[in-house]
């Protein structure tokens, strides 16, 4: 599409796309900036350059925030929701998309619903029958949690990657004598290989960062994810913020990275859905 | 056999979402501390919420919080992504810049603003009060904490927003912008009278969307404030999970569960109405 424009509505247009630029960047520069000051320094100026670039801000941070441990422990749980969510997701995503039974439109629609279901709506029995269970401080009950949570969305999508495989690849398997299980393993996982990509990645990315359920199912000292345990380093009153933001950098910049290289599937996957031609 | 294909996701979704939601509904009529046995109470937790005037505030601050959210994001993402169509040199930087807040974890956003943007101290806020202008640290004064948290979840929102209007922007068919232009339609006029209407159906999902989203909020107004100063910002989540966690009023925090609820439910309805479309293919 062709939007030609004079003069004037060019520079109107860059200039309030920079403007929102700015103002998207500046908590990250800030962040940046702030973690190689000093606190003094940031008392003085948050804006100013450091006088003197203090890495030692990360090697506190990391102990302090018990890195060493909570980062692990953060991507133990968040390896255990991928795998959790693609394997259940995409063999009911490929039922949803190829079986058409009244029962599975209910079960559609289930799903549906349950992307906006509150937390709030089951987290309070869900805690104290964890508690008598005794798996509060369990990861993979936690990764249990966020496959319930995250599931409904990941089939959602996937869903829709199963529909767009051809009905002929899958009728010219089942006349050569091939099973379900056949079908599904040899002519779609490898056809919809992409698509759950792009779902281990988002789902990664929200276990990664997920704060209400973390806080709540896993206190102990060893047991915190990265980004509890930057919350609790962080709401002490006697912090040290060039220490807070190297701490918050050690946790984003992975993050960053990989939406950097890989934005087109970030985009796509997250946004996915709610656009409709 | 490929019936069975679905067990696993059902079983987890039914352990961990719809049988806890169904205690939640029943717990809602029982008095409850965690660990004793519970009491049935009747309507008695609803009746106390109805008395309390946190409930009230929290209910209103998020009926505030979904007109801001209804009407900023959405303004500033179609904006944006109008101008986006226009410039279509760097269009993709821009946009990768304007998403890249969402991905950046609740917590992290949280803390980076409260400590380099809003503190008197350590952030911007302190640097222009010791330079003579009159700023304050709004999330801690009970008139403004409900829109400083409103500020940062805005930060971290309305890129998404303006990504998803941009792409959709971009399925218009380009004949009906062409025409409209070869028929003398001025760039606002065809903003308004093709690309607008071309982009409803994704627009209207957007604000079914943030209204259920609006009843949600939790992680900001935990991390910036939980609910403070003097329940000023309190929303219905943070004071639902207060209730449950530091009170031991498991009753009550599920009877709050149940309002929020009843909110989602309402916008559940027309999300799953506009959706239905796209699955009766």
């Amino acid at each position: 599409m062709r939007l030609s424009e004079s003069r004037i509505t060019y520079t109107i247009v860059y200039a309030t796309l920079g403007i929102l630029l700015f103002i998207t960047l500046l908590p990250i520069a800030l962040m940046v900036l702030n973690s190689l000051k000093a606190s003094s320094e940031i008392v003085q100026n948050p804006l100013a350059w450091p006088s003197r670039l203090r890495w030692d801000n990360f090697a506190n941070a990391w102990r302090d925030a018990n890195f060493a441990r909570t980062l692990l422990n953060s991507a133990v749980l968040t390896a255990m929701t991928i795998v959790l969510v693609c394997t259940t997701g995409s063999l009911t995503a490929y039922v949803l998309a190829r079986r058409k039974i009244k029962a599975w439109k209910i079960l559609t629609f289930y799903l549906l619903a349950s992307t906006t279901a509150p937390i709030q709506l089951f987290l309070f029995p869900l805690y104290f029958g964890f508690a008598r269970l005794g798996l509060i401080n369990n990861p993979i009950a936690v990764a249990f949690i966020y496959t319930a949570v995250y599931s409904p969305f990941a089939i959602m999508l996937l869903r829709t990657y199963f529909l767009a495989v051809p009905k002929e690849l899958e009728e010219a398997a089942l006349i050569d004598g091939a099973t379900h299980w056949q079908v599904f393993r040899r002519v779609f996982l490898p056809i919809v290989s992409p698509g759950i990509m792009t779902i281990a990645l988002i789902i990664g990315l929200y276990s990664w960062n997920e704060f209400l359920i973390a806080t709540t199912f896993l206190q102990g000292q060893d047991r915190l994810t990265a980004v509890v345990s930057f919350f609790l380093l962080s709401g002490q009153y006697s912090s040290d913020w060039g220490e807070i933001m190297a701490a918050a950098l050690i946790i984003v910049l992975p993050i960053v990275i990989l939406f950097v290289l890989l934005q087109r599937r970030f985009i796509e996957g997250m946004a996915g859905g709610s656009v409709k031609g | 056999m490929h019936r069975l294909y679905v067990l696993p996701t059902l079983i987890i979704n039914a352990v961990i979402i719809a049988i806890p939601a169904l205690l939640t509904v029943v717990l809602a009529f029982f008095e409850w501390d965690g660990v004793s046995s519970p009491v049935f109470v009747g309507f008695d937790n609803f009746r106390a919420l109805w008395d309390d005037g946190v409930f009230w505030t929290a209910l209103t601050n998020n009926i505030i919080w979904t007109l801001i959210f209804l009407t900023i994001p959405i303004a500033m993402g179609l904006l944006a992504a109008t101008m986006l169509l226009v410039a279509r040199r760097g269009s993709s930087f821009f946009q990768m810049v304007y998403f890249l807040p969402i991905v950046i974890a609740t917590a992290i956003t949280g803390r980076v603003w409260q400590g380099m943007i809003y503190s008197p101290v350590t952030g911007i806020a302190g640097l222009m009060q010791r330079a003579g202008f009159d700023v304050v640290n709004p999330l801690t004064h009970t008139s403004t904490a409900l829109y400083g948290i409103a500020t940062v979840d805005l930060w971290h929102w309305w890129g998404f927003l303006c990504v998803i209007f941009f792409a959709a922007l971009r399925q218009v068919p380009a004949e009906q912008v062409e025409a409209a232009r070869v028929e003398g339609a001025t760039f606002l006029q065809t903003i308004r009278y093709v690309l607008l209407p071309g982009i409803k159906p994704t627009i209207t999902l957007m604000m079914i969307m943030t209204v259920i989203w609006s009843f949600l909020v939790f992680d900001f107004v935990y991390i910036l404030t939980q609910g403070g100063p003097a329940f000023s910002s309190e929303v219905l989540s943070t004071f639902a999970y207060r209730s449950a966690f530091y009170d031991l009023a498991v009753g009550k925090a599920a009877a709050i569960s149940v309002v929020i609820s009843l909110f989602g439910l309402l916008a559940t309805v027309f999300y799953i109405r506009a959706q239905a479309k796209e699955f009766d293919q």
